[in-house]
């Protein structure tokens, strides 16, 4: 089994936006039509993203730490949007575990988007149908690209490489071995949807060496040490005894 | 989430017809057994089925409102093995085709005694589509109440309790629109139906209360931290990665004042228990059809405040990543 995934890299994020431009950009050039923009030049600006970026802040002013943290469709294991469409219209592919919307079949009742806890889910408001991450399903199988751009155009564009694609169930590959040895971790893994995009945590490389274990305390060296000896003029024994 | 009216609307309308519907079998039922005195074919149970039909009709209507594409709502009845939407969307068309034979065989008076008991009790051919009928009211408040209750991120909506409530609340207004409607084409009745009212009317008040209590005690299961994945007690979101609003900020906030957010769970609470309760009692003792059917139409308001609060009160969890622009 093959279930396809991203692994995004929280301790390099800079939350630039660089992803979410190009999933925008090359989603919207699709032949599954494009991405609803709603006054995109003027007053509230909305429209409809794959992915998108956002900011938190940790802990209380001056102990703080910025987190950019991008979020698109997880791929789920066990999509609880899946099994709710009533028209079958979103489906999870068997061959590589993508999960899809046939824009053809959709009808628009946001049901999937109820069902899905992390809300990646958006109805495209111009052509009524729901739309969400696709893993980029129409660019990494394309022959016609060179094999190394045969990959989502989000993992392309981040200049930081906060983004690896790959297989998560094959434990030797890249990703896999990323999630085991730098702590990758699910969303809200409370509700048992097993989502396959992972996220790697923000991680510090601290010294873990107290202070006065930087002085070596029985250092063999010190044995021959002069001790220390009293100033010149302090009082001698000679002079505090009498004989 | 937000309250969409389309889905109030259906929900409302549709629980309405399936009480009133159940009301007609219940006399029907009752008078075969002898225990009420029989009615007049077309005048009460065909007529009856017409009211029905209007009110599943008229949800029915209100539903293609909330889709995006409603030309291709047929597909939707494809998936009915796993989602409860597709099961709904199968028993409503079903149950309006039962009540439609239901009504024409009364109208018609096409109505064979299949048998008569030696105490004179007799089964005839419109209660056996009548009992079918039921069955399927029930199947179709199951489904409408499943759609919400088997989302179990949704923990204010993940409990029995709603479909207690979806099928006890349709029921009681169905019988309070029964009471009128009896009152005005079949007096004897209206007494019965008007007892009955009261009692699922008083029944819907302590399950609905019970799911208010229970929703006031959830703990939510997701937190910012399982959220995020970061383990800090201060997590504050300083962008949603847009500022102009999103499907996310429209559909799953209820955008209304916390003081009319509040507000709504008395209105509907007095509206939809309190008042017609009162107002059929004095309908049946006036035996006044205008005020029956005023009670009805107070209730039914409430029943939109109540159903709006259902939506408003369900708290997703998406919300957390949606907190500030
Ligand atoms: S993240 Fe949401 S939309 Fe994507 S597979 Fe999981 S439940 Fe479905
Ligand atoms: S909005 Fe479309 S994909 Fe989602 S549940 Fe409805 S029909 Fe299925």
């Amino acid at each position: 089994m093959t279930q396809l995934a991203l692994i995004i890299d929280l301790n390099v994020c800079v939350g630039c936006h660089a992803c979410v431009t190009s999933c925008k950009e090359w989603n919207t050039s699709g032949s599954a039509g494009f991405m609803t923009d709603e006054n995109p030049y003027s007053k509230d600006p909305t429209g409809t993203f794959f992915n998108r970026v956002q900011t938190y802040e940790i802990g209380e002013f001056p102990a703080t730490e910025t987190l950019h943290f991008p979020k698109s469709c997880l791929h789920c294991e066990d999509p609880p949007c899946v099994p709710v469409c009533p028209t079958g219209a979103s489906y999870k592919r068997k061959e590589d575990g993508i999960v899809l919307v046939d824009y053809d079949k959709c009808i628009g009742c946001r049901y999937c988007s109820w069902a899905c806890p992390y809300g990646v889910r958006e109805i495209d408001e111009t052509q009524k149908v729901m739309k969400k991450c696709t893993l980029c399903v129409d660019r990494i199988y394309d022959e016609e690209l060179p094999e190394s751009e045969r990959k989502p155009a989000c993992v392309l564009a981040c200049p930081t490489s906060a983004r690896l694609f790959g297989d998560v169930h094959d434990s030797e590959s890249d990703v896999s071995v990323t999630i085991r040895e730098e702590g990758g971790y699910q969303l809200m893994p409370e509700w048992g949807t097993k989502p396959a995009n992972h996220y790697l945590p923000r991680r510090k490389t601290r010294m873990n060496i107290h202070e006065d274990e930087l002085q070596r305390a029985d250092n063999p060296l010190k044995k021959e040490e002069r001790g220390p000896s009293a100033p010149v003029d302090a009082p001698t024994l000679d002079d505090s005894t009498s004989w | 989430m937000h309250p969409a009216f389309s889905v109030i609307f259906l929900t409302t309308l549709i629980g309405a017809g399936q009480g009133l519907f159940l009301a007609l079998i219940t006399g029907q039922s009752y008078a075969a057994v002898q225990l009420l005195p029989s009615q007049d074919s077309t005048q009460f149970y065909g007529n009856g089925a017409a009211i029905v039909m209007l009110f599943l009709i008229g949800g029915l209507i209100a539903s293609f409102f909330h889709l995006g594409r409603p030309e291709r709502a047929w597909r939707a009845a494809s998936q009915w093995r796993t989602s409860w939407l597709s099961r709904e969307v199968i028993v409503l068309p079903a149950l309006m085709f039962l009540v439609f034979v239901y009504g024409v065989m009364h109208y018609f008076e096409w109505d064979t005694v299949l048998f008569t008991t030696k105490e004179g009790a007799k089964l005839q051919v419109t209660l056996v589509v009548g009992i079918i009928g039921a069955l399927a009211t029930f199947l179709l408040f199951l489904c409408t109440g499943m759609i919400y209750g088997c989302l179990k991120f949704l923990q204010e909506w993940h409990s029995p309790l709603t479909v207690i409530n979806y099928t006890l609340l349709g029921t009681a207004s169905g019988f309070v629109l029964a009471t009128a409607f009896a009152n005005h084409n079949a007096p004897e009745l209206m007494r019965f139906f008007g007892i009955w009212a009261t009692i699922i009317t008083i029944a819907a008040f302590i399950t609905r209360s019970a799911s208010l209590i229970r929703n006031s005690r959830i703990k939510a299961k997701s937190t910012m931290q399982t959220a995020l994945g970061v383990r800090h007690n201060k997590i504050q979101q300083k962008a949603m990665g847009f500022m102009g609003g999103s499907v996310n900020t429209r559909d799953f906030f209820h955008h209304a004042s916390a003081i009319l957010f509040k507000s709504m769970k008395w209105v509907f609470i007095v509206l939809v228990f309190i008042v017609p309760v009162i107002v059929i009692w004095y309908g049946i003792t006036e035996a006044n059809t205008t005020v029956l059917l005023t009670a009805f139409v107070i209730q039914y308001i409430g029943l939109i405040a109540e159903r709006w609060f259902f939506f408003a009160q369900a708290n997703h969890p998406q919300n957390l990543y949606y907190q500030t622009i």
